[in-house]
């Protein structure tokens, strides 16, 4: 008598895996990556290789060492994952070993020390990030401006003469004659992090990982409207800086910054967000919210970050939403 | 193009092996291996003695009760032992053996292949005549038809909504049914109709057999009140549930049946039983099985009597194909796995065989949950399967009754989307199976307190 396997149903998958979606995340944000590279040049390619060889070096030496586990977890690609979106919050031209304590907080105390992927309630590149921007405030505010890839090839070094505000600074100070033009917000010609400045690019690729399904729309649409719709208030209630109009001021708020990246990539993480549409409209509209609270009266200049974190921790909270059960009387 | 509202995948439907494959008849067997249980309900009491002849459509068991179905039989011959037997999964199943020796009919059984169109009979006559056939739902619960055609006091059907969707990947049983036998199935709603006193059917069909909704539609352009839906591709469109959902948008609320909100749902071959039992005076003795498989010889689709071992049917197709690694019961999203096929025989719960290669038989090692709330969009009930697994590692049977575990329909879209391969069906299920004795044990209490 032959016996066959037996296994309850489903006997089939549909193929998704947590790689894939890593990886898809990944290549989404290679658009971005690529206008760093040439807007900031080697010093781009440096932050991102420490920053990635790091988070993982640091995930494989835990399992390894600390936790002793026979199957190491970096297959995944979560760490290097991890490791980019650290390197996009970063200044290019940030000195490795700073990099390199990013990673070490971010994967080790961030991810690991929580029990690896699946178990940590913060962004684990965020946690590296703000933990820098704390510890180290000037080097982490201290933004080369984008000089064109040519430049950065011909092996100028990042001096004070060529670092500068980013535009977010510029309009809490408002200075808005020394502001980018829109044109150079949107194509990623100004200063700021390395991954952060080219929204295009950046809502290229959120809407890439929309259409594969990796993540759905509720998170970014949420983040976007409500800080439009702030900006929109604000600037009508005289917010905006001097001599700029309301639409001009929108338009900076959402294509400055972290935004952009923020909304599409950071607070989209799976681990760190809600499971239901609901759930995540307000996780969104929170980010948003405290985000530009932040912007406008608080010390930094930019608060994509810390309403992220913020938000993570309301993460539990908005889970006891319940999804739209079938056959729930819909109002 | 309509269909369901919430959740649901979008598995590949492999149907290619054995679509558009003419119905096979299948050869007698030498014995044929009867269950007493082949439906949901009480099991069928036997009314035949060990020596007793029997002839093509006798009554070889009753309905053991309300929710029962009779048992005809399926071949001629003596009956040798009622017995039980083992079944594909190791479990014993009392059955009736009977030594087929030729082919001889019950002489009230019409056998010509004649339409019969016209039928006259009153509603209760219909019902009996379905109850006497022994006719269940051949899409998969196995539901007795009858139970389903006497709405509780107080309730009135609307409208009869017939799945053609057959949304299980592979399986292609129903959509060659349609093909070949829809002006049967045609004359079957009307008689449903009849028998349910509605003036409205609805067919609903999934949009990848095009041909089938064509020839239904050419089909039913000259009756009156039956509509053909053509429906948008996704699984589990055949749940009753979400087939409502998808033709009528009305969501039956949960713990209450299809009725509730007006609807009585048949499958196309239940629908082809009852034209044949109640026209023909054939009760339900055999169906059509799809065998079929990436590697299988001669996909396709047979017309097996019930009590055939199945083995005998695999052969038919070509045998079981060199790197089988599942042989499941029916399709790949719901149906049971065998352990082995040796003894087992075909019975009214069997749509398909499926052979999968051993590539495709082993589940990936479970990874960490990442919360990606993939199991929650794909959730066609709304629930969060996610959850509903952790509760049932922690006992925390309570919770998830207030996470509305016993709405999971087990059509495994979670699993199905889980990018971590985690098995939340192997958590839900036996969870599912604690509440629900938990609920009886209260129910039991309350009515023990009545008293």
């Amino acid at each position: 008598m032959k016996n066959f396997i037996v296994a309850p149903a489903p006997h089939a998958h549909s193929g998704d895996s947590i790689r894939r979606n890593m990886l898809l995340v990944i290549l989404a944000l290679m658009p971005a990556y690529v206008v760093s590279v040439i807007e900031f040049g080697y010093g781009a390619l440096i932050t991102a290789a420490v920053s990635v060889l790091a988070c993982v070096g640091t995930e494989w030496c835990i399992s390894r060492f600390l936790l002793k586990e026979k199957k190491q977890s970096i297959g995944d690609l979560s760490a290097v994952l991890t490791g980019l979106l650290l390197a996009f919050n970063l200044p290019s031209n940030i000195d490795w070993w700073i990099i390199l304590i990013g990673a070490v907080v971010a994967i080790g105390v961030g991810k690991m020390s929580f029990g690896g992927l699946g178990h940590n309630p913060f962004n684990p590149a965020l946690v590296g990030r703000v933990f820098l921007l704390i510890s180290f405030p000037a080097q982490m505010t201290t933004w080369p401006l984008a000089q064109g890839f040519d430049s950065a090839i011909m092996g100028q070094a990042v001096t004070d003469a060529n670092t500068g505000a980013t535009p977010l600074s510029l309009i809490g100070q408002g200075k808005i004659a020394d502001l980018p033009s829109l044109w150079d917000s949107l194509m990623g010609a100004m200063g700021g992090s390395l991954g952060e400045v080219c929204a295009l690019a950046l809502i290229l690729g959120g809407l890439f990982l929309i259409c594969t399904k990796v993540i759905t729309w509720h998170i970014p649409f949420a983040v976007i409207a409500t800080a439009a719709a702030f900006a929109a208030i604000a600037g009508a209630f005289g917010g905006a800086p001097e001599g700029m109009c309301t639409g001009k001021y929108v338009a900076y708020e959402l294509l400055t910054g972290g935004l952009m990246l923020g909304a599409f990539f950071m607070a989209t993480d799976y681990v760190t967000s809600p499971m239901t549409a609901c759930g995540k409209l307000i996780f969104g509209f929170g980010i948003g919210f405290i985000m530009m609270v932040i912007r406008t009266w608080g010390n930094y200049p930019e608060g994509m970050s810390f309403a992220i974190l913020i938000m993570n921790a309301c993460v539990p909270l908005l889970n006891k939403l319940r999804p739209m059960r079938f056959g729930e009387k819909r109002k | 193009m309509r269909t369901f509202r919430i959740g649901g995948v979008h598995p590949h439907d492999n149907k290619q092996f054995s679509a558009h494959q003419r119905i096979v008849e299948c050869p007698l067997p030498k014995q044929a291996i009867i269950p007493l249980v082949q439906h949901i309900g009480a099991p069928a009491q036997a009314v035949v003695e060990v020596g007793a002849k029997v002839k093509v459509g006798e009554l070889l068991a009753k309905a053991g009760g309300f929710v029962s179905a009779n048992i005809c039989s399926p071949v001629s011959g003596t009956v040798t032992k009622i017995d039980q037997a083992t079944d594909a999964w190791g479990a014993p199943m009392q059955c009736i053996f009977i030594d087929v020796e030729g082919d001889v009919w019950a002489p009230e059984i019409d056998r010509t292949p004649d339409l019969v169109r016209s039928c006259t009979l009153e509603p209760k006559a219909i019902i009996d005549k379905i109850a006497a056939a022994g006719i269940v739902g051949l899409g998969g619960a196995c539901f007795p038809t009858h139970v389903k055609l006497l709405p509780p006091p107080g309730k009135k059907a609307e409208v009869l909504i017939v799945n053609g969707v057959e949304c299980e990947p592979y399986l292609t049983c129903d959509h060659q049914l349609m093909l070949e036998h829809g002006e049967e199935i045609i004359v079957g709603i009307q008689i449903l109709k009849r028998a349910l006193g509605v003036d409205r059917a609805i067919i609903g069909i999934e949009n990848n057999k095009k041909d089938a909704i064509a020839h239904m539609r050419d089909l039913a352009k000259t009756q009156l009140g039956i509509e053909i839906l053509p429906l948008k591709l996704k699984y589990p469109q055949g749940g009753e549930k979400q087939l409502i959902d998808a033709c009528i948008g009305r969501q039956v609320p949960s713990g209450a049946l299809p009725i509730e909100v007006g609807a009585v749902v048949d499958n196309v071959a239940t629908i082809y039983a009852v034209y044949e039992a109640v026209q023909k005076n054939k009760p339900l003795i055999s169906r059509v099985m799809t065998v079929t498989g990436k590697q299988v010889a001669k996909p396709g689709n047979y017309s097996v009597r019930f009590g055939t071992p199945i083995d005998e049917v695999i052969a038919l197709a070509g045998g079981v194909p060199a790197n089988t690694g599942k042989v499941i019961g029916g399709g790949p999203m719901m149906g049971r796995a065998m352990d082995h096929t040796e003894g087992m025989p075909a019975n009214k719960r069997l749509s398909g065989l499926l052979f999968l290669p051993e590539a495709e038989s082993v589940r990936p090692e479970e990874e960490n949950c990442i919360r990606c709330s993939k199991c929650v969009q794909a959730c066609p009930m709304g629930l969060e399967p996610y959850l509903l697994q952790r509760l049932n590692e922690l006992e925390m049977y309570e919770e998830m009754e207030k996470h509305a575990v016993m709405d999971c329909i087990d059509c495994g879209c979670c699993v199905f989307a889980c990018p971590a391969h985690r098995r939340l069906l192997d958590g839900i299920r036996p969870g599912k199976a604690k509440v629900g004795a938990m609920l009886r044990e209260r129910a039991a209490a309350a009515a023990a307190e009545k008293k």
